[in-house]
Parts: C-alpha cells; structure tokens; sequence
C-alpha cells in the first residue's frame, strides 16, 4: 500500500470507521488478540487456574523440552508431513497432468477426486478406521496395534482427502501455460518429458510451491483427523517409566497436555503451544523465502 | 489416441476405488453391529441386514437427539459465515480506502494471525469465550467472526484493490453517504469474491471440531462432529453399525452441497489457494 493523498471523497468515508472496522475488531480482539497476548503471557506461568497463574520464567519450556511424548510428536509429526507433503503434491500433479488435457471423462473424474475435501476430519477419521480395521481384523489386528498401521493409515486418509484440492490448483496451473510455447516446443522435436520437465513445470512453480506449502502446514497441524483415526495410540513405555502415545502429533499432544490426564500443569501445555506456533511461523516464512528465490531465477 | 484410452480406464479404475469408502458407509449402515467389522467388505445378506434400525438407532444414540445438532450445525455455520461476510467485506473496504495508521496496523495483525495454529490461543480463547458468555450457537458466530476475521479480510482487500475508485466518487457527487456507497454499489461488485469466502468459511466451520468443543457448554449443545466424536469417546462398546449411519446422514448434505454449488467450491478453492 503506497502512501498518497487522500481525496475528500476517501475523507468522507474515514469518518465512518467505528462503523466499518468497530464490529470486527471487536471481535478480532475477543477472539485472537487478547488470546494470543495472553496464551503468551501464560506460557511463562505455573498454573491449574488461570487466577492463582504465577510468573516462572522458562522453566515450562524446559519441561516441555524434557518430555519425551512431546519429543516423539515432534519427530512423528516431521516424518509424517515430509512423506505426506511428497505423496500428495506428487500424486496430484500426475492427475492434474492428464485432467488438465481433458481427457474423456475428465469432469467426472474431478468430482469424484475432489469430493472427500468436503467431509471434515472427525468424520474422516471414523470412516477410514472402519475401513482399515475392517481389512486388518481379517489379519486379527487393528489400525490401534501398531503404530506403523497408524502412521500409513493416516497418510492414506490425507491424500485420499487431500489430492483432489492440489488437484484443483495444479489443474489451474497448467491451465495458465501459454499454448504457444507448448507448440512451439512441439515444433523444435521435444518429446513429451523434454516438454513436461523443460517447459510445464518451470511455468508451474507458482501453483507448486502453493501446493508444497499447503501440504506442508496442513501436514503439520493436523489435529482432527489424528484424533478421531488413532488418538495417538499404540502406548509404549519408555526408558524413564513415561507413557508416549506412538501415533500422536503435535497438536495432539498440546491438546492432551492441557485437557487429557496430563502430569504438567496448563503452562507447560501453553509452552508446548508456543513453541509449536513458532515451528509452524518458521517454516511459513523459510517457505516464502525459498519460493521467492526460486522465482527470481 | 491410444495413449489417452489407457489414462481413460486407469483413471476410471481409480475413481471407482476412490469412491469406495463412501460406498462402505452406505453398505454397513444397514447391517448389524457384529457384521460391520467381520464383513465390512460384503454387501448385507438376510442375516445381516438390519434395515433401517441403525438410522433410528442412531438418531437418539449418545443419549443426545442427533437432529439437535443438526441444528446447531446449521445455525453455527449460517450465522457465522454471515457475520464474517457481512463485516469482514465492510472493513477490507475502509481499509483500502482509508488506508490509515490503524488500518495498517489492523490490516497487518490479520496477516499475523493467519500463520498462528489454533492450538496456541485455544485455551485462552475458550476462557475468554466462557467469560464473556459467547458460549451458545447464538453467540459463538462472535468468536468465528473473530477467529476468522484474518483471512477473510486478506482476501477481500486483495478484491477491493481491483474495484476503481471512480464509479464510488460519481455517487458521493450525487449525495450518496459511504453507508449507502458501500451497499448499494461496492457489495453488488464484490459478489463472486463474496461466494468464494463464503463457501471457505461454511467448509471451515461446517466440519470444524475443536474451536466449538471448547466453547460450547458440550452437554447443552452439539455439533455433528462433536456427537460423532463422542459416540467413539464416551459410551464403551460403539455400535458401529448405527455410528456408520449417523456417518452417512452427515456425509449426504456435504455432497447435496457440493453437487448443487460445484463450479463455485472449485473456484472458491482456487482463489482460496493464492492466499497461501
């Protein structure tokens, strides 16, 4: 936003401000600011209650850092999203390529392949544990026993609900692909590969580096589907005598810090929250930055 | 061409997979219990078969009447997604317009809590929320018009820099107040835009879990997901044969949705995307 004058018909309107901004900074202020800056706050207090919260400096985030569930959802939760960031942009890209050419058909198929998008992640999760444990009772297991089941089912679900909405930005990528380059392309002897390598994707990384972030940051904070697949289970035990929840990611454990059967108190659990925003905040602006120098070559 | 008949049947193949699923949860929601995990693949026989006893089951299963949060759902998502249209539209425009300190400030703050998950406010917004007693359907739009208000305001602003100033200066010529400028000309222009959030948002809070099962007083009120939650959660053995037909009535109004609006999800989702 340039700074210029303001005309006296854009004076007219700045009258009007309580009018237009009043409600929704309100309610922005209720709904984020004041829980921000105050979750903030509370990440360096000892508290059950909120009222009796006492300031201790960094030592929830020591806690924090000394549990080892919380540790292990970090690693799962990194693991889980690189693979499932690979498999979906992957996958989607290949039926991006042959839907964008309209192949017979292609109408259909886009419906159906984007359709799960729609269904949300409490109702996913029972509909695919239905299904996985119905294929793995016939192997006397569940998705619960294992937690390689856990993991590959979770991915599983994600790009089943997941690659119809990359679909969808890859499609209008190569859509935005100028005809004329692709003939003439055609015209200097590329072969299909020379000309999806040299000439589409170069021209795509726009929709691809949308869609590597959107799979990275929904990867990440996946909570929903999490919880109502696996709730993080199998349990092990570890070394020390605490209980890691195998399949638990990030969101799942901040969750189960504050409202499960937790020994930390609410601050640890808002320091674990704390520091998974600055994870998530991180990789936000690494992404950016890496997108934009991309670009700029 | 041949190449094409091959991805014609590949893709063909894989719809029907892709389909598969869904069918599932039509199949088992007609058979008993003890059949959905022993023959969850097979179509019902006579002795499996349980009619619609799963539906009628289902509807008071939980001991919460699912039809209740059927309506809270509905009314959730209405009025919420009204809300953040209505002022979220009203704010990106004076903020275009207006441009000022607070504007900046305000404009940036919304860009800031797009990149904040929702677990690091969610314990203190549940507080606050309770405190202010913003905790039914009727007042919870309040907490989504503030929760939501970030991104729906980058993606009407990222609109209203594209409207031309002009038509609006001609009308203040003529007498006519900014209210009346805003409603009566900059909203009619501002319409594909006003579908695509719109849709965004009913997607979001239609199917959002957590935000409501923090706020709501939970024994009162209930959203689809969260009965469906606690069908799993609380009531030791499930029946799964009535959970799949509870799944089943909450999956066919998101595809009545989706088949009777596609073409605006699909370009909904697009112009969501670039926000990214």
């Amino acid at each position: 936003m340039k700074k210029r004058e303001l005309t006296i018909y854009q004076k007219s309107i700045s009258k009007w401000g309580w009018l237009f901004l009043g409600p929704i900074m309100a309610a922005f202020a209720i709904g984020f600011l004041w829980p921000f800056l105050h979750g903030l706050y509370l990440a360096f207090c000892d508290f059950r209650l909120v009222s009796e919260a006492k300031f201790t400096g960094f030592s929830n985030f020591e806690k924090a850092f000394s549990d080892e569930g919380f540790r292990h959802s970090f690693l799962f939760t990194a693991i889980f999203t690189i693979v499932s960031m690979t498999l979906i942009n992957v996958l989607s890209f290949m039926v991006a390529y042959y839907l964008a050419k309209e192949i017979k058909g292609t109408k259909l198929f886009r419906t159906v392949f984007f359709m799960p998008n729609l269904i949300g992640g409490i109702v996913l999760g029972y509909l695919w544990s239905m299904i996985f444990d119905g294929f793995l009772s016939m192997f006397d297991t569940s998705v619960l026993m294992d937690s390689r089941f856990g993991f590959w089912g979770l991915i599983i679900m994600l790009c089943w609900q997941q690659i119809g909405y990359m679909m969808i930005i890859y499609i209008a990528g190569f859509k935005t692909i100028d005809g004329s380059m692709l003939e003439a392309a055609k015209i200097d002897g590329a072969n299909g590969r020379q000309t999806l390598f040299k000439v589409m994707i170069p021209n795509m990384i726009p929709a691809i580096s949308i869609c590597l972030f959107l799979a990275l940051s929904n990867g990440f904070k996946l909570f929903d589907q999490n919880l109502a697949l696996t709730a993080g289970l199998p349990i092990t035990m570890s070394v020390d005598g605490s209980m890691v929840k195998d399949t638990e990611m990030m969101a799942l454990n901040i969750y189960n810090t504050f409202y499960g059967q937790s020994s930390f108190g609410h601050g640890v659990a808002q320091a674990k929250a704390v520091i998974f925003f600055i994870l998530v905040a991180a990789l936000g602006i690494i992404q950016l930055k890496l997108t934009n120098r991309r670009e700029k070559v | 061409m041949k190449k094409h008949r091959i991805a014609v049947t590949v893709f063909t193949v894989v719809s029907l997979l892709y389909v598969l699923p869904m069918v599932a949860v039509a199949i088992n929601s007609f058979k008993k219990n003890t059949y959905v995990r022993s023959e969850t693949f097979s179509l019902p026989d006579s002795e499996s078969f349980a009619g619609v006893d799963n539906f009628v089951k289902g509807m008071t299963f939980g001991n919460y009447p699912f039809a209740k949060s059927v309506i809270y759902s509905v009314l959730i998502t209405i009025l919420s997604t009204a809300l953040i249209l209505l002022f979220a539209s009203m704010a990106a425009w004076f903020i275009v317009r207006v441009n000022n300190l607070i504007c900046k400030i305000f404009y940036y703050l919304c860009i800031f809590s797009m990149v904040v998950p929702f677990q690091m406010i969610m314990y203190t917004l549940a507080r606050t929320a309770d405190k202010l007693s913003l905790n039914t359907p009727f007042t919870i739009p309040i907490i989504y018009l503030g929760v939501g208000a970030g991104m729906a305001i980058f993606m009407f602003t990222g609109f209203v820099k594209s409207i031309p100033m002009d038509v609006e200066e001609a009308a203040a010529i003529d007498g006519c107040g900014p209210v009346k400028t805003f409603f009566s000309i900059v909203i009619p222009m501002m319409k594909p835009t006003l579908i695509s959030v719109g849709i965004l948002e009913i997607m979001w809070i239609w199917n959002d879990y957590l935000l409501p099962m923090l706020v709501l007083d939970i024994t009162e009120y209930r959203t689809i997901p969260i009965h469906i939650q606690y069908l799993k959660g609380s009531y030791g053995t499930v029946d799964l044969g009535a959970t799949m037909a509870l799944i089943l009535l909450s999956i066919i109004p998101v595809i009545i949705f989706y088949v009777s609006c596609q073409k605006h999800i699909v370009e909904g989702v697009a112009a969501g995307a670039v926000k990214g």
